[in-house]
């Protein structure tokens, strides 16, 4: 009834082009923001803050990260915690070296930096296809975790082997360490967040996300077309790795607070974050933000049902959320393998016709 | 001699025993893949889950104990009998074959066309799912196994080499068991592949689902035999690997090192899984004990995967691959 296009018109191309043409959907989009953005930070406290928002919005990241590889360039990749270990070490190793910068500007050079290991690790993918590419990319995730657990200079060689964030601020107010507050962290995330997926939508929606797009679909077909898969494919490694590392960066320095490398961005991590982009929807950036959701979600509410409400040991629990996630993956891949931001694309289908549907 | 050079020659050898074991679980990989397209990534879970299930049974643990136990507030962990290995063995082994059913019924079916990669992924989403019931059903703390084979260091090589040498090379009884077992594993699979009328099925599927059902091959028949297969060379893994360092978690980890095997070797090639298996064991053994030590060390995690990936580079389809042909 209201969700439709009808009589809204438009009346110049950008707003034609917009990313969202439909006004309910702009006006969500809208509240969703000033929700996010002006409520939840003066009710937020250390709980939610801790088990659900900060890993919600920093996965959220890698997920979008990790779409634009494998969603909308058909790369895929199992090396995201690795890379995600990379922006998680130059963050540290900037923040040590230069304590009076501000930490945007830290976290995004660990972007950076991550992009420029993506790059060098995607130029395989130039020879290697399918999933000879996805075991090509563990090479990335053992050598990498390897050398952040050997080599001494990239934990600045402290004794136990392990990486703290040091306390630093953003315009006077402190982000991270243990003293900072939670609407802090959470605002700061939440910037992060809503930058990559405006970027990371704007970029899907141009000339580089549609090479992506031919890429994927069929690589040799759109080389005779004219897409250069060198570019295409290098660009796809590079931003997907600039995400990736800035997620890492925040999980590090914002989220953790201090880091065992083999623990934190080991491959269950790379599994995990895959998982988030095939629950959400591969090469959706909705699904991104619903995959994310839902495997946080997941194992709070499991735990919240198991252990608080029937009382069963953490360690069944634990098992049960192991047996959930992965029948839940091939339920979503026989079932929908379009993933959750398919039912949503359904309902709105179903909304648009509604309550007249013939 | 010189004494690196024996040093050497110790650690060759030991590499090549390793690296029978890492084509060993290839080699599970390699059989399904032939048979049906499919990468399965849950073959060292399913070693896993061979592994605890054998322990299980001959322990006599009641299955799910700890689940029944949450939910009825009963007290039971053992039936109280121990079963003989060889009798577990056989009905671990029925298990799996149950295993490779469902698997085929309630997941493979409905994926049948499907890309590769989507196939790969609902792999790991069944290797999670296994990880969980395999936890579930026999507890997830560390097992010691035991169904008789040789332990220890064997004494015979150990006076020999130190007669030739005046340096006695230690070498693991249960690593020369292993290497008999695997060899004539992959004897039994070569022969059954080659001379019996299901394998010749199975190689007929592999080769053309379509024209193999046309000719009147049953695919169920076939996937659900490959599977059995394969969980069969998961159970010989599970039985080598537990009784070497316990049933734990980290024994559904050899999954990871043997996917660098089958990328240097080819994914569609038995002969490929043991030659890469062997040039990984000896490579990886070989390069920590000669450059390791410069870099920090524990370099067993990573070798591998570079060595697969450079070697990519130059040859896309592996050493014994078929040649990758792509169309328009």
């Amino acid at each position: 009834m209201f969700y439709r296009e009808a009589g809204d018109f438009k009346t110049s191309y950008i707003a034609d082009s917009q990313t969202f043409p439909i006004k309910f959907d702009r006006y969500r989009y809208y509240v969703v923001l000033a929700v996010a953005f002006g409520v939840i930070p003066f009710i937020i406290n250390d709980y939610w803050a801790n088990a659900l928002l900060l890993p919600f919005l920093i996965y959220a990241i890698a997920a979008i990260g990790l779409n634009i590889l494998v969603g909308y360039c058909g790369q895929v990749s199992l090396g995201t915690g690795g890379f995600m270990a990379v922006g998680a070490y130059a963050c540290y190793k900037l923040m040590t070296a230069f304590p009076d910068v501000s930490m945007f500007i830290h976290v995004l050079l660990a972007g950076g930096i991550t992009a420029l290991v993506g790059v060098l690790f995607g130029l395989p993918s130039l020879r290697i296809k399918g999933f000879y590419l996805a075991v090509a990319t563990l090479a990335a995730q053992f050598f990498l975790v390897w050398l952040f657990n050997r080599v001494p200079w990239f934990y600045n060689y402290s004794a136990s082997g392990q990486i703290n964030s040091p306390e630093r601020d953003v315009f006077g107010i402190i982000i991270t360490g243990p003293n900072a507050p939670a609407w802090a962290t959470y605002l700061f995330c939440l910037i992060f967040l809503t930058f990559s997926a405006i970027i990371a939508r704007n970029l899907t929606r141009g000339t580089t996300g549609r090479t992506w797009m031919a890429i994927r679909d069929m690589d040799i077909a759109a080389e005779i077309i004219g897409v250069n898969p060198l570019k295409a494919k290098l660009t796809a490694f590079a931003v997907s790795s600039f995400f990736v590392g800035i997620a890492g960066a925040l999980f590090f320095a914002v989220y953790l607070g201090a880091v065992e490398v083999g623990e934190v961005f080991g491959i269950q991590k790379s599994f995990l974050v895959l998982f988030m982009v095939i629950i959400g929807g591969l090469g959706s950036i909705f699904g991104s933000f619903a995959g994310a959701a839902f495997l946080v979600l997941l194992p709070v509410v499991l735990k919240l049902l198991g252990v608080d409400l029937l009382g069963w040991p953490t360690d069944i629990v634990a098992h049960l959320n192991l047996v959930i996630v992965g029948a839940l993956i091939i339920i979503f891949l026989v079932l929908e393998p379009h993933g959750l931001a398919q039912l949503w694309r359904v309902a709105k289908e179903k909304l648009r016709l509604w309550p007249f549907p013939h | 001699m010189p004494e690196q050079l024996v040093f050497a020659m110790e650690v060759i050898l030991n590499g090549l025993m390793a690296g029978v074991l890492y084509a060993l679980v290839a080699l599970g990989f390699v059989l399904i893949y032939k048979a049906s397209g499919i990468f399965n990534y849950a073959q060292g879970v399913m070693a896993l889950f061979a592994a605890m299930t054998l322990v299980g049974i001959m322990n006599g643990q009641v299955p799910f104990a700890h689940l029944i136990n949450a939910i009825f507030g009963t007290h039971v962990h053992y039936f109280g009998w121990n079963v003989p290995a060889l009798l577990a063995i056989i009905l671990t082994m029925a298990v799996m074959v149950l295993l490779a059913w469902a698997v085929q019924r309630f997941v493979m079916r409905h994926l049948v066309g499907q890309e590769p990669i989507i196939l790969f992924m609902a792999t790991i989403g069944l290797a999670y799912f296994l990880e969980g019931v395999a936890d579930l059903m026999w507890g997830s703390e560390i097992k010691t196994l035991d169904v008789g084979l040789p332990q220890g260091i064997n004494l015979w090589i150990d006076e020999t080499t130190f007669n030739i040498f005046d340096y006695g090379f230690f070498i693991d009884n249960l690593d020369i068991v292993a290497t008999i077992i695997a060899a004539l594993l992959v004897a039994a699979l070569v022969a059954f592949s080659q001379y019996t009328k299901q394998g010749r099925a199975m190689r007929a599927v592999a080769d053309d689902h379509q024209a193999a059902l046309s000719v009147g091959i049953s695919l169920n028949f076939i996937w659900v035999m490959v599977w059995s297969v394969a969980g069969f060379v998961a159970l010989v893994a599970g039985i080598m690997w537990g009784t070497k360092s316990g049933v734990q978690f980290s024994l559904s980890l050899i999954a990871l090192k043997a996917l660098p095997v089958l990328m240097l070797g080819g994914f569609t090639s038995i002969p490929g899984a043991i030659v890469g298996g062997l040039i990984i064991g000896v490579g990886e053994k070989l390069f920590e004990f000669a450059i390791g030590p410069l870099v920090g060390g524990a370099t067993e995690n990573w070798f591998a995967y570079v060595l697969a990936l450079i070697f990519l580079v130059f040859r896309p389809q592996g050493l014994f691959g078929e040649k990758i042909i792509e169309r328009v």
